[in-house]
């Protein structure tokens, strides 16, 4: 028995949540002397007021459902990888490399060898975290914070000497080949006779995303090895009596995530920019953490956090553009969602069942000290929520 | 390389390896008490912004610490509300304390400077000057041991000698006190402390604001002694790097000191590529030195052989079962 119904857990939480790091954002920009309420109308403009702006806005989401499906993938199995950066990063250099050095007669041919180039390269650098964790004890959070400095050395290494076509200057690779071009929003709904705007970065690699989603949910729900993740998840010494290898599970689900986070250089390289730049992921890797935790690690969730995240990045870029409010706000509002939805969940949670239980009189059972974190994060117990994933398979 | 080189690179070790060894000591008494803390280097970004801001607008190094170490303490507070209180997750908690650093830092700058992400350079009394220890210049003419003293020993600023005074100061109070072994107990085994009817919160949150103190000496190092004035991210790691050594060092204190000298002086040689270059005979390239530190920090804590943590570590405490 639930002590709140399954509507509040998966909405009503998030969403106060939501509202308390709105409200500690608008007091950040009212600290600095700026209006907050026309911060938002700014906001909602120039991500939300015309195709264009969509446009944009679907195009960071794209990259926000990629990495935040990687964080996700982690998280059933209890492993927190914070190196979605520098497997982004990788990538990156994944598609670029087999964009340039392989002939592709079409791009939908391209879109799958790149797919193919991202994700091994993104989950290459997932694996060695993943193999010191397994084999040696070292905590994964410290060794992929340190992949990602050393991705950024070495792709700025690679763009300075190797991959700079001759005689430019611009740390970064050349154009690549015309055939390997991904039809933007503009030109994949041109067919059907609707007009989006020609400018905006959205591309086919939304689709890409979209089906990640249900592939991500149809492996970790609908597999036998989305199950052993979960069961690692749960409760490792179960697992391993289960006779689930720990090694095997955190070598396959970072590889996984390092793969998922890797995808997401289809969109923002091959996509966007179609080259490889310094510093292309634009922080996106590290949004992929907070939109895992919003979307409490299902897809579907993450979908709707990555929408959320898309907004606020687009509309913080025109906010910059517009006021003094520096871009950075992002990074607040960022750190706010995953400290309300992550750290202090329980200071939501508890008043709320509370108020629930009273709501229903004396008949509830009074709630385990623990137990209904519906959070799937990478608690260092085992036991921390044991309810909540049979919650969830029931309703899918 | 010869020994004026080496000698240089040894006063730069220490002033590199002050910021690390302060944080890698904050580390060690949350973790010790059972509380992960990866952001470290969010309390010390925010304390060396703090502190340089501060000491830009009043002119004086020392109110700059003071803020430093006050701003830290928020973030200190919001990590023990998290992770104490309200039983929540350590790591995730740390990773948005970090976030929340990077961005507040960038846009407080541009409320208070209209300048995005720094603070107007230190001078005079905004900055800490070095200190020459007693009998530095007379000592300096002895062979070997006097430059040794007089270049390497002497001439920092009072934080970095705060600092090194800080190993022996937290060794003492961890094992030789009754507070410490409370404390160290509540790393180990929080249900022991209660049952001997010592509250583990009021332990936990001592331990975290005894770390949230060390940070904001720390980032206040960063900003008004080792540079002149807080920089984007000027941290640069330097937090995670801290854990690294934490666990090289197995959780001790003067083990600690020796890590973070360690990583001071890979960090004080990547700086000197000529010497690099001459000891090894050809050049390296700069990306690579620049990653070094990361690397070996991956190295280290892959080989360190068998680190064991403190037991209670990183779990929230659930009195009632």
């Amino acid at each position: 028995m639930q002590t709140m119904p399954r509507w509040a857990d998966v909405l009503l939480i998030p969403l106060i949540s939501l509202l308390l790091a709105a409200f500690f954002s608008a007091l950040v920009i009212l600290a600095i002397g700026e209006n907050p309420i026309e911060a938002l109308n700014i906001m909602v403009s120039g991500a939300l007021g015309s195709k264009y702006a969509w446009g944009y806005t679907l195009y960071y989401t794209t990259n926000f459902i990629f990495t935040g499906l990687a964080v996700a993938v982690a998280f059933h199995a209890r492993l927190f990888n914070i190196g979605g950066e520098g497997q982004a990063t990788l990538g990156g250099l994944g598609v670029a490399l087999t964009l340039m050095y392989l002939p592709w007669p079409h791009w939908s041919l391209a879109l799958v060898g790149a797919a193919a180039g991202a994700a091994l390269f993104g989950a290459a650098w997932a694996l060695i975290p993943a193999i010191l964790q397994a084999r040696r004890g070292s905590h994964i959070v410290i060794t992929t914070i340190m992949f990602n400095f050393i991705a950024a050395a070495l792709l700025n290494y690679l763009l300075v000497n190797a991959l700079k076509p001759m005689g430019q200057m611009e740390p970064a690779t050349g154009k690549f080949p015309e055939p390997t071009h991904l039809p933007n929003f503009a030109e994949m709904l041109a067919p059907f006779g609707i007009e989006f705007s020609r400018g905006a970065p959205a591309n086919v690699s939304f689709l890409v995303a979209l089906a990640a989603c249900v592939a991500v949910w149809a492996l970790i729900w609908r597999t036998r090895l989305g199950y052993e993740i979960r069961a690692f998840g749960h409760s490792e010494p179960a697992a391993r009596y289960a006779g689930i290898s720990p090694t095997r599970i955190i070598v396959v689900t970072m590889a996984i995530s390092g793969g998922l986070a890797g995808m997401m250089a289809l969109n923002n390289v091959m996509g966007e920019a179609e080259r490889l730049v310094l510093n292309a992921t634009e922080n996106a890797g590290f949004i992929g953490i907070a939109v895992a935790l919003m979307g409490r690690s299902h897809p579907f969730g993450i979908l709707l956090a990555a929408l959320l995240f898309g907004f606020l990045y687009q509309g913080g870029a025109i906010l910059s553009q517009d006021t003094p409010i520096p871009v950075q706000l992002i990074l607040v509002i960022q750190a706010l969602v995953i400290l309300f939805t992550g750290a202090l969940d329980d200071m939501v949670r508890k008043p709320l069942e509370r108020l629930f239980v009273a709501l229903r009189g004396t008949s509830a059972r009074r709630p385990d000290p623990r137990g209904d974190a519906d959070v799937v994060g990478p608690g260092t117990t085992p036991t921390e929520n044991p309810r909540a994933y049979a919650n969830r398979t029931g309703d899918d | 390389m010869d020994y004026a080189t080496l000698l240089q690179i040894l006063d730069a070790t220490i002033r590199l390896a002050t910021p690390l060894l302060l944080a890698c000591l904050a580390g060690l008494w949350s973790e010790r008490a059972g509380i992960f803390d990866i952001g470290l280097e969010g309390k010390m970004l925010i304390a060396a912004f703090a502190a340089a801001a501060t000491a830009a607008i009043y002119g004086s190094a020392w109110l700059g610490v003071l803020a430093g170490i006050a701003a830290s303490l928020v973030l200190s507070g919001i990590h023990g509300l998290a992770s104490i209180t309200f039983r929540g997750n350590q790591l995730i908690s740390g990773v948005a304390l970090n976030f929340l650093a990077s961005g507040l830092t960038i846009l407080v700058a541009v409320g208070l400077f209209r300048e995005s992400g720094r603070t107007p350079p230190l001078s005079g009394a905004g900055r800490f000057d070095t200190i020459t220890l007693p009998f530095a210049d007379a000592a300096a003419s002895l062979p070997i041991i006097g430059p040794l003293y007089a270049e390497v020993l002497s001439g920092h600023s009072i934080l970095v000698y705060i600092g090194l005074a800080m190993v022996p100061l937290t060794w003492w109070v961890m094992f030789r006190t009754r507070f410490g072994l409370r404390l160290r107990a509540v790393g180990e085994n929080p249900a022991a402390v209660d049952t001997a009817g010592v509250s583990v919160i009021g332990l936990r949150w001592a331990a975290v604001a005894i770390c949230g103190v060390l940070c904001g000496l720390a980032g206040a190092y960063l900003s008004t002694a080792l540079q002149a004035g807080f920089t984007r991210e000027m941290t640069a790691g330097r937090g995670y790097i801290a854990l690294a050594a934490l666990i090289f060092a197995k959780w001790r204190p003067w083990y600690a000191l020796g890590s973070t000298m360690l990583f001071g002086f890979l960090q004080a040689i990547a700086l000197r590529s000529d010497v690099i270059e001459n000891l090894l005979g050809f050049r390296i390239q700069i990306q690579l030195l620049d990653a070094m530190p990361y690397i070996l920090v991956v190295v280290f804590v892959a080989f360190v052989g068998r680190a064991v943590p403190p037991r209670a570590g990183g779990e929230p405490y659930v009195k009632e079962r």
